[in-house]
């Protein structure tokens, strides 16, 4: 193996060399200017992000354990923009006082989860798969825990670690058997010898199920609510949108490359877990008054939406997938955006709170309504495209009823999203959030997040291109 | 720039113009202007249509613009009209110019009224437009969204209760819409040629029958639930009861249009064999709108109820109409759609003004008002008059070109189905008058509305545009009927093959 071959692990391996970084900054930076750790780790990060468009490669390495194709660095890149979104959010809630002391170890954490999650995407084998899923999580439980000072904090990261252990198991198991009735863990050998007898379908159900998890399908959602309400905002914002994103790419990719011969099956259970989740998602949206459960409840039943575009097993489908998400990490973390500022000016969370919105901060109010709109898929915004496109993607292949069940959930999540836009422009208030201005790293993010939903629905470009790059069954 | 593209383009200029500008004062000149440009726009897009069809050109759309957006899906932005939407176009022109003037004294939060409005009347316009499904869909949502904001800041009484009740109602329609769409687009090709969404394509193709009675209901009730018909209806009278002046206007005037003009450019147009065997079942909930919504109306007390009900019930008869699926009963449909436009925005207007002069919109508590406010009150008795098809307003022509039609086909059911609808004629005579008698006649009940201003310059240019429109189209529908019937033959060459009345 040359260094050449080896530099197919691009991505990886600059990630790792930033972790490195970071850490060897932490211990020689002088303690007085230990905030601009922040400013050096979102530069290293961006250099990345931008290196990771550069044309590389495609290939196999380790013996075709790690794959790299043009589809898994399209993840990969849309990914990496999300994280510099969320690093360039988190700066002001990291110069508060209580995380002054720990702002590498944060970027330290971050990019240690997405190298995990990087790994799982270019996976080639279910060991690599597995590896990679657990240095995503690891960190991420870490993350969820970072208050110290909080108790919803801590509870947030215990619920994480021991539900995503229990999953992890599950999941072990399921590949334990798939290993046992194919003797291989190699995806392509594992796509030929896979057959419909019931060990086989069970060690997959098992293997859906540590995923489903990841995901937040019903009825493996549990963990949702909790962790993300006591976790920071900036960790759910990432827990919401890039955690779920990554699990949803290596989902599509390994069910249409390694379950091939199975599809009438998990079509099946696609449609009655999407089915569950996107109803159940909106349901229990319209009780939440905590934002943070709010976008929580809301984002299960993205996650069911998004489902859709699984169902049909064509490129169509993949497209729609991949390109949703790229439109649901410039919404979602539009609206984490200004629910952050407005929680790192006043701590205030609640959707009371956001009543006569309009009449002090005009401006966020404004970005709000674009991303939640975005998210509910009213057009012209970004996630009418994006909802339309995996709507015709299950079409495509005849699955109008579910189509039908969809549309109808997106009345339901209509009303849960106009709650907040009524709080912000209709009701009155008499103590409104106080106009306040936001530093620059939060109107920078908040500032792509608008361009990001107003634009990738009108230019084509960028769907053409997602649809090159996907496959079908 | 093409010609019909700009219908989209300077609305979205006055937004960009209006959002700018700092003084309030100037939001509203800007507006009119913006809007009379549009109007100036609609006019001459009516003489340059009439001319091309003068000269001999006898394409189904004309000034027809197609720019590929998504490649792998076969969407286009594709542009193009015919006599149908040009007549139609005209009556969005008007109404917004004339909904403009209505709202000249809203003061709170201005900018973000008048931007919400003329982004409504975008939506609107876009639609009209289309002729791609996708493009179509798109303009019919973003006509949605800003009514809730419009109802629920600016309206009266319930409005946060109305508001989303109507937008929740309406997404649903468009819910049924989408998989209805998607039914079609996916069928637009039995040949085996490439999918498209281009509304004069797929009229060449025959989509498979199963296909059709699936997905005709489906966009039918999608488009329906915009025009008012029975169960779905039930958005509207609280809606526009909520509603503030020129929202009702716009949407008792346009928007509920766009469900009747949708079912028959969508619903019909691509699925006339469907829509031959499945028409009873509509025509029987469409004659129920049109009966029940003229009994709703005797019920209320309260003016723009009154109005709300009287608009279901009119635009329960376009439907009818439709569906009926001749030339004079389709032809009757559109006239209908323009005449009740603008009547039900006249009609809305003047209530706006009285509510602004008596803060009341319960008829009880008014009385002899023709003495006090005459200008007014004689529009308000021609708006009645129109709504209740006297001869030589619009409201006649309509409904009497509806009823032929209607009457031509020579089985009992429709028989039986058209007089029960030309009994709403009557019903509709009942609540008019009654309001007129009791609203205006008379002496003055309340002695605090003895020393009411009359209009003022902003409100006579409203209504005045608006009754000259429907005297116009009442004297003189020739014009008018003749844009309308030429364009209707491609419709009507489809049905005919299928069904000879």
């Amino acid at each position: 193996m040359s260094l050449g071959t080896f530099l197919i692990m691009r991505h990886e391996l600059l990630l790792i060399a930033a972790a490195l970084l970071v850490l060897i900054a932490e211990i020689f930076w002088n303690p007085d200017k230990k905030r601009s750790i922040s400013l050096f780790s979102i530069i290293l990060f961006g250099i990345i992000t931008i290196a990771g468009f550069l044309p590389s490669p495609a290939g196999s390495l380790f013996g075709g354990m790690y794959v790299s194709t043009g589809t898994t660095l399209l993840m990969k890149n849309i990914l990496n923009i999300g994280v510099l979104l969320v690093f360039i959010q988190s700066v002001t809630w990291l110069k508060k006082e209580e995380n002054s002391e720990k702002i590498s170890e944060y970027f330290l954490l971050l990019i240690s989860t997405l190298a995990g999650m990087d790994f799982m995407i270019s996976a080639g084998h279910f060991l690599m798969f597995y590896i990679g899923i657990e240095l995503a999580t690891i960190p991420i439980a870490a993350l969820a825990a970072y208050d110290r000072y909080k108790n919803k904090s801590a509870e947030a990261g215990i619920k994480l670690i021991l539900s995503s252990a229990l999953s992890s198991g599950i999941l072990l198991y399921g590949l334990s058997m798939i290993y046992g009735t194919t003797g291989t863990l190699y995806f392509s050998e594992v796509a030929t010898h896979f057959g419909n007898t019931n060990l086989q379908i069970l060690g997959f159900i098992f293997f859906f199920a540590g995923m489903a998890f990841k995901i937040s399908i019903v009825p493996f959602h549990l963990w949702t609510a909790d962790v993300y309400e006591g976790s920071p905002v900036n960790i759910t914002s990432y827990l919401s949108v890039i955690s779920k994103g990554a699990a949803l790419f290596i989902l599509i990719i390994i069910l249409f490359t390694v379950f091939p011969i199975i599809i009438a099956t998990w079509q099946k259970t696609i449609f009655v877990t999407s089915v569950l989740t996107m109803t159940i998602g909106n349901l229990f949206a319209i009780r939440q008054q905590n934002l943070k459960r709010f976008l929580a409840f809301s984002s299960i039943s993205q996650a069911g939406y998004i489902l859709l575009g699984f169902i049909g097993g064509n490129q169509l489908g993949m497209a729609s997938v991949i390109y949703y998400v790229l439109v649901y990490i410039f919404s979602n973390l539009g609206a984490f955006g200004v629910v952050i500022a407005i929680s790192n000016a006043t701590g205030k969370e609640n959707m009371d709170d956001y009543n006569g919105l309009y009449h002090t901060n005009p401006k966020l109010s404004l970005i709000m309504t674009l991303a939640l709109f975005s998210l509910a898929g009213i057009p012209p915004v970004a996630g009418f495209f994006g909802k339309f496109f995996l709507f015709t993607a299950a079409a495509q292949k005849g699955f109008y009823l579910l189509v039908l069940i969809a549309v109808l959930n997106t009345i339901i999540s209509l009303f849960y999203y106009l709650l907040i836009v009524k709080a912000m422009f209709i009701n009155k208030s008499e103590m409104p959030i106080e106009k306040f201005r936001s530093d620059f790293p939060t109107r920078f993010a908040l500032g792509i997040c608008v361009a990001g939903i107003v634009a990738t629905g009108f230019a084509s470009i960028i769907f053409e291109v997602i649809k090159n790059l996907s496959f079908g069954v | 720039m093409d010609i019909l593209s700009l219908f989209v383009v300077i609305p979205v200029l006055t937004i960009t113009a209006i959002l700018l500008l700092k003084d309030t004062r100037q939001v509203r000149l800007v507006s009119a202007f913006g809007m009379g440009l549009q109007l100036l726009m609609a006019a001459s897009l009516v003489f340059l249509y009439l001319t091309a069809r003068h000269a001999g050109n006898t394409d189904e759309m004309l000034f027809i613009k197609d720019y590929l957006w998504f490649k792998s899906l076969n969407i286009h932005y594709a542009v193009g009209v015919d006599g149908i939407s040009v007549a139609m176009i005209s009556l969005t022109s008007l109404v917004v110019f004339a909904g403009i003037f209505a709202s000249w004294e809203v003061e709170y939060l201005r900018k973000e009224f008048f931007v919400s409005l003329i982004l409504l009347a975008t939506g609107v316009f876009g639609f009209f437009i289309s002729i791609d499904l996708f493009t179509m869909f798109l303009f019919y949502e973003l006509a949605v969204i800003p009514m809730y904001l419009l109802i629920g800041i600016w309206g009266t009484g319930p409005k946060e209760y109305s508001a989303m009740k109507l937008t929740l109602m309406l997404m649903g329609g468009s819910a049924l819409l989408l998989v209805g769409l998607l039914g079609i687009y996916f069928n637009s090709s039995p040949n085996a040629n490439q999918l498209t969404f281009n509304i004069l394509e797929i009229s060449k193709v025959v989509i498979p029958l199963p296909a059709q009675r699936l997905f005709f209901p489906l966009t039918f009730v999608g488009f329906g639930v915009l025009g008012a018909l029975f169960p779905f209806h039930t958005w509207s009278p609280d809606g526009h009861a909520s509603a503030p002046t020129a929202v009702s206007m716009l949407h008792a005037g346009v928007l509920m249009k766009l469900g009747g003009y949708g079912a028959f450019r969508v619903a019909i147009f691509l699925m006339p064999e469907a829509a031959h065997e499945l028409s009873w079942i509509f025509i029987i909930l469409t004659s129920i709108s049109v009966v029940y919504g003229a009994f709703g109306a005797i019920a209320q007390k309260d003016l723009k109820y009154i109005n709300a009900y009287s608009s279901v019930s009119h635009c329960g008869l376009v439907l009818f109409a439709v569906l009926m699926m001749n030339q004079t009963a389709m032809n009757g449909a559109i006239i209908q759609m323009i005449s009740h436009g603008l009547m039900t925005a006249l009609f809305f207007a003047l209530i706006g003004m009285l509510y602004g002069r008596t803060h009341t919109r319960m008829i009880n508590e008014m009385g002899g008002l023709m003495k006090v406010i005459p200008f007014l009150s004689v529009c308000y008795v021609i708006a009645g008059l129109a709504s209740l098809g006297l001869p030589g307003l619009s409201g006649f022509v309509a409904e009497m070109t509806i009823f032929v039609g209607a009457f031509q086909h020579p089985e009992l059911f429709y028989r039986i189905v058209t007089i029960l609808a030309v009994s709403s004629i009557v019903i509709t005579a009942v609540y008019i008058l009654r309001v007129v008698a009791i609203l205006l006649l008379g002496p003055t009940t309340n002695e605090h509305f003895e020393h009411l201003p009359d209009a003022k310059w902003f409100e006579k240019i409203s209504v005045v545009t608006l009754i000259g429109s429907v005297a116009a189209i009442g004297l003189a529908p020739y014009w008018l009927s003749t844009m309308i019937g030429t364009s209707l033959h491609p419709v009507i060459e489809k049905i005919i093959a299928l069904n000879p009345f």
